[in-house]
């Protein structure tokens, strides 16, 4: 294969790119391009089609005016009550994993090893095996149905991933360097606080996207654990969809669907280009 | 009592014996070497100095303090380790007064610490850099600035110069060698360089297999190895081992030695041990700059003989040209001028000198005194 000129191979290597492309925007694409027709053109015409006369209609009303359920306030307060509980799970989920990852390697104890297969058997669990056992706890832990209640599921299922993570990162730290550290006088949460976490930037960032996604997008343990008021963007989301008084607006559902994906596709954006490196360079160089 | 006394110390990993009761004595300011095969336990030995390992039973005192409960912080210790062990984070600067920094020195006498450190060292101008801006060599020397700058009362190394090309290996040697006399310090140096060993150490421990085979200065164990082991791992080219048998000789007794047909006998010079062993097999040993080509300024000694053998193989090194002969089955190396030296398939007239000849018991494997 010559590799500077576009030879027959290097043509069917980028026209099947191109294609995979496509295939994969098309999805997004019909959604925005639908979340931004009038509700008649919509009824008319092609859902494939260029909107003809561009409106915001339907966002704002997905926002702020849309019926999901009994109330028609839009998923506004819905993103915010994700947005309240998603930040604190993702940090105390990341901040923990991070701690459980530092001891697994560095300050290895009796039985860390079956600690850590029994740590990983938490990620091969099904969120609906786990569902009555957690109503439970949390009905004994007083935070049923609180956004606590919810912050809690998700950092408990959640250590099980982020200790993965940050322990398969840090075994690449060599140990010499916390002997150094302990040599030099260090104690443990100062080596964790000045060594360790300093080196931890890119994993920081992988955990960060992979439990953001992961709560964000979560909608078992949203419409399991909460009700009313307090419920996730992704309930909210398909109560709205599911709401089957008068007109079925699909701009509307598009444009919700499309709030509900933001954040996600920010983060993924802001700090995609860390995901990638973190998951692939694990080598720390000293 | 020494700066470093370890009695009777053993340590095991799940019934496992990696040591199996080391007894070592230094005095201040004294350079101690750890030298032996991979596997020995030199390091583990270091690492329970250093307190990043439990000692399983036996004393480990660091000046009159028995160390074995402290932590490694409180054993007033500093450590350079084969990977460096920088903080990749930090600055060369702040990697120097990071321990400093930790015991509460004041701001002004750490940097001036970090500035005297930096001065023998000389690595000023790599101050404000991070580790990964360093080469190997400057990485070596950041590493032991961090250790000089806590001025601690015992040194350890593990390794240090491992991981270095050849070259900048021997200018580190050159420059810890210095250090220890500028600074004084007590150092305990683990390498398996016996070269390495040879060159910086005031007193050597060799060891194998988790015990210590000899421990003595570098001049008594390449003079005297206690063992086959020792004889045969201290020195470049090693020591050559010739199984002969043992004769009467007038009052004392000679070896028997063959090669390619032709037979002579060496006296056995320092042999009176081997009257146990007439008629049986001994190892004779005897290092290569002992067989060389003829020099007269011997004048007659009976210690030295002469006797001419079949060149095998030839090895020119620079400075000598190594010359295998085969006496008894085994090749034997002999270290020559490269000005005599003789091609191989020639025949060339050696001289042996026997006054430093060592014999070892074939199935003990102890040296025959």
């Amino acid at each position: 294969m010559d590799d500077k000129k576009w030879g027959p191979w290097r043509i069917t290597v980028y026209a099947l790119l191109i294609y995979c492309v496509l295939y994969y925007l098309l999805p997004l694409t019909v959604m925005l391009f639908n979340s931004i027709k009038d509700l008649d053109e919509l009824k008319a015409g092609n859902i494939m089609a260029f909107p003809s006369k561009i409106t915001f209609e339907p966002w704002v009303k997905a926002w702020s005016g849309a019926c999901t359920g009994i109330t028609c306030e839009g998923l506004s307060g819905y993103f915010w009550n994700s947005v309240s509980f998603v930040v604190p799970a993702v940090l105390i989920s990341t901040i923990i994993g991070a701690f459980n990852g530092y001891v697994l390697t560095m300050w290895r104890f009796k039985g860390a090893d079956a600690f850590f297969m029994l740590l990983m058997l938490g990620c091969f669990i099904p969120f609906q095996a786990i569902l009555l056992p957690m109503a439970q706890t949390l009905g004994v832990l007083g935070i049923a149905n609180s956004t606590a209640g919810l912050i809690f599921v998700h950092v408990v299922y959640g250590l099980a991933f982020t200790t993965l993570f940050f322990r398969n990162y840090y075994v690449s730290i060599p140990y010499e360097m916390i002997a150094a550290a302990r040599i030099d006088g260090a104690g443990f949460m100062l080596i964790f606080r000045r060594i360790v976490l300093p080196l931890s930037g890119p994993i920081i960032v992988v955990t960060v996207i992979w439990q953001f996604t992961q709560i964000w997008n979560d909608f078992l343990f949203g419409v399991v654990f909460s009700s009313g008021e307090r419920q996730p963007i992704t309930v909210a989301l398909n109560n709205l969809v599911n709401t089957s008084t008068g007109v079925k607006e699909y701009n509307v559902d598009m444009a919700a669907a499309v709030i509900a994906a933001l954040p996600t596709l920010f983060v993924y954006v802001v700090a995609g280009k860390y995901f990638v490196r973190g998951l692939t360079a694990g080598a720390v160089k000293g | 009592m020494g700066a470093l006394s370890i009695r009777k110390v053993r340590k095991s990993y799940a019934g496992l014996e990696i040591l199996k009761g080391i007894d070592l004595e230094i005095a201040k300011g004294e350079f101690l070497i750890l030298v032996g095969p991979s596997g020995c336990g030199k390091s583990t030995l270091l690492s329970m100095i250093a307190g990043l390992d439990d000692v399983t039973s036996g004393d480990i005192h660091i000046g009159d303090r028995r160390v074995n409960d402290l932590s490694p912080k409180d054993r007033d210790i500093a450590m350079v380790f084969q990977s460096y062990a920088l903080y990749p984070g930090m600055t060369v600067r702040e990697n120097i007064s990071f321990g400093l920094e930790i015991r509460k020195v004041p701001q002004a006498e750490r940097d001036a610490t970090v500035d005297r450190v930096a001065q023998i060292l000389q690595i000023g101008h790599l101050l404000d850099r991070r580790p990964a801006q360093l080469s190997g060599g400057q990485r070596q020397r950041v590493a032991m600035g961090r250790a000089i700058a806590r001025n601690p009362t015992l040194f350890l190394f593990d390794e240090p110069l491992s991981n270095l090309d050849a070259k900048l290996r021997v200018e580190m040697r050159t420059e810890i060698k210095q250090l220890h006399q500028r600074l004084g310090t007590t150092i305990v140096y683990v390498t398996h360089d016996q070269i390495e060993a040879m060159t910086l150490g005031d007193k050597i421990a060799v060891m194998k297999a988790g015990e210590l085979q000899q421990f003595g200065t570098p001049n008594e164990i390449y003079r005297n190895p206690a063992n086959l082991f020792v004889a045969g791992f201290m020195g470049s080219p090693s020591m050559n081992f010739i199984k002969a048998k043992v004769q009467q000789q007038g009052t004392g007794f000679a070896l028997a030695l063959e090669s390619r047909g032709k037979q002579f006998t060496v006296p056995a010079v320092n042999g009176d041990g081997l009257g146990a062993y007439l008629d049986r097999e001994i190892i004779f040993g005897i290092r290569p700059e002992q067989i060389t080509e003829v020099v007269d300024s011997h004048g007659p000694n009976p210690h030295v003989i002469r006797q001419t053998l079949d060149v095998e193989l030839t090895e020119p090194t620079g400075p000598d040209t190594l010359m295998l002969v085969n006496i008894n089955g085994a090749r034997v190396t002999a270290r020559v001028c490269p000005d005599f030296a003789k091609k191989a398939g020639e025949q060339m007239e050696l001289m042996f000198d026997l006054t430093k000849s060592v014999y070892f018991d074939p199935k003990t494997e102890q040296r025959i005194q």
